[in-house]
């Protein structure tokens, strides 16, 4: 359980890591028609001040004339929040959605979203 | 900070391709179609095409029909599109016929554009849940099925396969046994044609 305190900021690291051999597309795809890496969360209790991606690397496939902005492996994506002064005191949990497409060099898997959640105690 | 942790967020598609895998599917330059005897009917079908005409599989008995499950999104598929339309230009007088059913979520707002940019010149569908389950659960594309002149499954491949290697499935099911039938399914000019052969 994490401890928010009103007024205050707080920040959520989202661990992710793909099976060896995949990719997904990074929060800005090199191709309109790629869908993108996207994190969100429902507004309240507390808002969201930023959300940062981690730095695609640039993967050239068999099917693709030129590199693809992806990410591989393990990487983080970190939320910033900001704690209203006003938020509602006590436990509450905070609710995200993330949505991701994963492609191998030779098949794609199709566009997932999974919920994420992260439980907090608002204090003064 | 604190941290969530989402592990291995491609793994249970994964098992579920991995599980296709072990029915007969191909993503090597493995082999050629089925012997007719293992072939087993496809699965019928009616959707729309980008024109909102019917499309019907079985309407296709007596063709050789290359079935290609695809998406806007899915980079390998996009390599596999421009040689179905020079299979579509180069066989289409030879009963044969590509029919293209893509799975973007957004249907034919992502696929109208992307049928004129490419020049797509063979049907393209808007897949449906009830569609992916009859053939199995498409749980990756591209999926694609060689569907022999009596309607029968002679191919599947999932994933990115060779130009070459459809080329020749293509030839080797132009080239097979009609169908008892076909000549009633076919135009006379067509008809004859075959006869010939």
């Amino acid at each position: 359980m994490i401890t928010a305190k009103a007024g205050a900021e707080l920040s959520a690291k989202i661990v992710a890591q793909l099976k060896p051999g995949y990719h997904c597309n990074s929060d800005k795809p090199s191709d309109e028609y790629l869908i993108p890496l996207k994190l969100t969360w429902t507004p309240a209790p507390l808002e969201v001040a930023g959300i940062v991606y981690p730095k695609p690397q640039m993967e050239k496939y068999t099917f693709s004339e030129k590199p693809l902005s992806v990410y591989t492996g393990d990487f983080e994506i970190v939320t910033r929040f900001k704690v209203p002064a006003t938020a509602h005191l006590g436990p509450a949990v905070l609710s995200g959605k993330l949505r991701y497409q994963a492609c191998t060099d030779r098949m794609c898997l199709p566009p997932k979203t999974v919920d994420v959640s992260l439980p907090i105690t608002v204090v003064k | 900070m604190s941290t969530i942790r989402l592990l291995a967020i491609a793994s249970l598609a994964f098992v579920g391709a991995a599980t296709l895998s072990t029915t007969g599917c191909s993503n090597t330059s493995a082999a050629a179609v089925k012997p007719e005897k293992d072939r087993k009917v496809a699965p019928d079908f009616t959707l729309k095409d980008a024109n909102g005409n019917l499309v019907k599989l079985s309407d296709y008995r007596g063709k050789v029909v290359l079935l290609n499950f695809w998406a806007t999104w899915c980079g390998p598929c996009k390599i596999e599109i421009p040689w179905f339309i020079d299979f579509q230009q180069q066989y289409r007088d030879r009963d044969f016929a590509i029919l293209g059913v893509s799975f973007d979520d957004d249907g034919w707002k992502s696929v109208k554009p992307y049928i004129e940019q490419k020049k797509i010149n063979y049907r393209v569908m808007i897949g449906t849940e009830e569609l992916s389950t009859l053939y199995g659960g498409i749980d990756s594309l591209p999926t694609t099925f060689l569907i022999d002149r009596t309607g029968r499954v002679a191919k599947m491949h999932m994933g990115l396969v060779g130009k070459d290697e459809y080329q020749s499935e293509i030839q080797d099911l132009l080239n097979g046994k009609q169908p008892a039938k076909a000549g009633s399914l076919l135009s006379p000019g067509r008809f004859a044609f075959i006869r010939a052969e």
